[in-house]
């Protein structure tokens, strides 16, 4: 169980859960969450997609990032595995992240580092980093568990539920609430707000691009922009592809060291 | 071999090719031609470094670092296996040379469902220390290490065959290499070292060489690693057979350094913990050539251990603390048999701290280690800043600093090589 902020994963949109729109307006507050959490990040029972990231500082100087991104849910709505190569810069290329997403527990993150043949382990108690340097958080990637805040409805619109998430420990993020509008008809978080401990919107979090891949609709492109500090970060996904059949050991130290097809083309 | 001046030779053609790439496209477009009419890989960089040490040394040159040098990567998909090289070519102002160093040549394929094999030029690494190895059996080059070269070449490369098999139980890593792969170790010509012949501190004056092991098939070596990942939790058993990998003999008459024989056997566990990473390591090093431990011109069998712990400190600061230790075996017999030489202790013991943090969206790092031994009373510092320019250039600035209170300890009897060196890279 869990997500419910937009998220580079955002890729993983599913459908499944789409229901009819007359019962989703009776839909509790859980139901909600729990369908965009489905819907965000848990699309197909599997999915590759390549990423192009480009961040942009506040001084208008951008760079960016290149990989490929495997992902496979052990459970849906549960367990999840998510194994990234990079392609650019060439100070990263070959590159491997690999994360094993758990619930019950601090999630298992690795990196390997080609030139020294290194298997490094990655502490991972805190998820709110930046990923790879850009506006993108580590728990914008795998997913914020639903259960770490508390959900209000705080508006229907025509076409969203507007969700306002409060985290039940408020030490451990640097937010103090946010709010996400979920599409009705895709249950997709389409926006995410978040206000600072002052209570000032300080960070946005948007799909630009929605589309449908094998009938699952999609967040394409995406940005977080970081409305104080400045400087933004727009993902761009592209050849995706749900249920390629992905096994369960390309997830492990062997694929790391040596990467598999299914990332090097 | 170029003259002395090879350093600002080879750098005006690096920066040449810089410049005009920078100008034109010419690296990307070459890279994309080659990929897409041969689908081969082109990356690497272009670098140049510079560093001084900040105390005179009797023995050696100033510059502690003065290269430039260009590294390039290729690989080609065989769909079937991947094919690689990867070479440097330095021109070194320290050693007065210019000088191509093959990094890595292999070829790896699948032969079998759960088998992996890489056979050629590589490098390997395996155990769970953080700059400390006690079962990582495979070369390093300590020189590049301590003269403040890239991260990447303390790991030396083996001309070796590794075949991994994965099986429900557990996987199994069998490294064989036909002759022995030995380390870079530190024998005087760019640093200053105690030298336990002499009874004094060395350099360039009295180059310690060795007595290669080059015999194929005879001078071989065999590691291998069996290991198991239960729910997050890493475990390893590991075993050796062939040499030290620094020459820990002496042959007086010959005045060269040798490689005695050696076995080792070890585990290890690596696991999250307390919010963080922790690990243990232990090992057996069985010295063959010196079982009792009664030569003194043969380095004793010992035990090594290693904890180590790292975490998050804060957002983007990331703390890691080791102990580590050497426990010689039959010190007594090291004690009777050493003659007037400085003595090393029963127990070695090393403490060693990282700081990393990053700033500024990740592009600047600030990192330091430390090592520090209270019985040795000598410590290694090494800070370094790396700083991203755009996602080609990068500068970076870093020391390596050497105290202690004797003159022949591990870290100690590198004192006057204590230097500060700066790089410049752009990647490609």
């Amino acid at each position: 169980m869990k997500k419910t902020v937009i998220s580079i994963m955002g890729f993983l949109a599913v459908a499944l859960v789409i229901g009819p729109l007359q019962a989703a307006e009776s839909l509790s507050v859980d139901e909600i969450v729990n369908k965009a959490n489905l819907a965000a990040y848990y699309a197909g029972n599997d999915g590759r997609a390549e990423v192009s990231m480009t961040i942009t500082d506040a001084q208008g100087r951008t760079r960016t990032r290149e990989f490929v991104i495997l992902r496979r849910d052990v459970a849906n709505g549960g367990e999840q595995k998510f194994y990234v190569y990079f392609k650019k810069p060439s100070d990263v290329r070959k590159m491997v992240f690999m994360v094993h997403k758990h619930i019950d527990r601090d999630d298992d993150r690795w990196l390997y580092l080609p030139a020294l043949d290194l298997v490094k382990r990655i502490a991972a108690s805190d998820n709110r980093t930046s990923f790879v340097g850009s506006n993108f958080f580590y728990e914008d990637v795998s997913g914020r568990s639903v259960d770490e805040d508390v959900h209000e409805l705080a508006e229907v619109t025509d076409t969203s539920y507007v969700l306002k998430n409060t985290p039940k420990d408020p030490g451990s993020v640097e937010f103090s609430s946010y709010t996400v509008h979920i599409d009705k008809k895709t249950f997709l978080p389409v926006k995410a707000e978040y206000l600072d401990k002052q209570g000032r919107k300080y960070r946005q979090v948007e799909a630009l691009e929605i589309k449908e891949i094998q009938g699952i609709p999609t967040v394409i492109k995406s940005r977080v922009k970081d409305l104080i500090a400045g400087g933004e970060t727009v993902s761009e996904f592209s050849k995706i592809k749900y249920d390629i059949g992905l096994k369960d050991n390309i997830f492990t130290e062997r694929y790391l060291r040596r990467p598999p097809r299914e990332v090097r083309r | 071999m170029l003259k002395p001046c090879c350093l600002l030779q080879t750098f005006f053609i690096f920066l040449v090719i810089v410049v005009f790439s920078e100008a034109t496209g010419t690296a990307s477009a070459l890279q994309d031609r080659l990929y897409d009419d041969y689908g081969v890989g082109l990356n690497g960089f272009i670098e140049l470094r510079q560093g001084w040490r900040l105390q005179d040394d009797p023995y050696e040159k100033d510059a502690s670092i003065s290269e430039a040098r260009l590294q390039l990567d290729m690989s080609k998909d065989l769909d079937w296996g991947l094919l690689k090289l990867k070479g440097d070519i330095a021109g070194d102002e320290v050693e007065e040379e210019v000088r191509g160093d093959l990094r890595e040549f292999y070829l790896t394929f699948s032969p079998l469902e759960i088998m992996d094999a890489k056979m050629g030029r590589q490098v390997i690494t395996w155990g769970t220390g953080d700059l400390l190895f006690i079962n990582d059996l495979f070369p390093k080059d300590w020189r590049s290490f301590f003269i403040g070269r890239d991260d990447e070449y303390l790991k030396a490369p083996s001309d070796a065959l590794r075949m991994s098999l994965f099986f429900d139980f557990a996987n199994l890593d069998l490294v064989y290499g036909p002759v022995f792969n030995g380390s870079d170790y530190v024998e005087g010509s760019r640093l200053s070292y105690w030298n336990g012949l002499l009874g004094r501190t060395a350099g360039r004056d009295f180059i310690f060489h060795d007595h290669e092991r080059n015999s194929f098939f005879t001078d071989d070596e065999f590691a291998l690693r069996v290991s198991k990942n239960i729910s997050g939790i890493e475990m390893a058993l590991y075993g050796y057979h062939g040499f030290w990998k620094t020459p820990e003999g002496v042959d007086p008459a010959a005045q060269k350094l040798i490689y005695p024989k050696l076995n080792a056997f070890g585990a290890s566990v690596r696991s999250p913990v307390f919010g963080g990473i922790g690990n243990l390591e232990i090992g057996y090093y069985d010295s063959r050539d010196d079982r009792h431990g009664d030569d003194p011109l043969i380095r004793n069998s010992e035990f090594r251990f290693l904890a180590g712990f790292e975490r998050e400190v804060a957002q983007d600061f990331t703390g890691g603390f080791q102990y580590y230790l050497e426990w010689m075996s039959d010190y007594g017999a090291y004690r009777r048999t050493l003659g007037g030489m400085p003595a090393k202790d029963e127990y070695r013991h090393v403490l060693t701290l990282r700081l990393t943090r990053l700033l500024m969206n990740q592009n600047l790092k600030l990192s330091f280690f430390t090592y520090y031994s209270p019985s040795d009373q000598d410590a290694y510092l090494r800070p370094k800043v790396h700083y991203k320019i755009t996602d080609h250039w990068a500068v970076e600035a870093g020391g390596n600093i050497f105290l202690g209170e004797d003159d022949y300890t591990f870290f100690g009897q590198f004192q006057d090589n204590t230097n500060v060196y700066m790089g410049l890279r752009w990647s490609f």
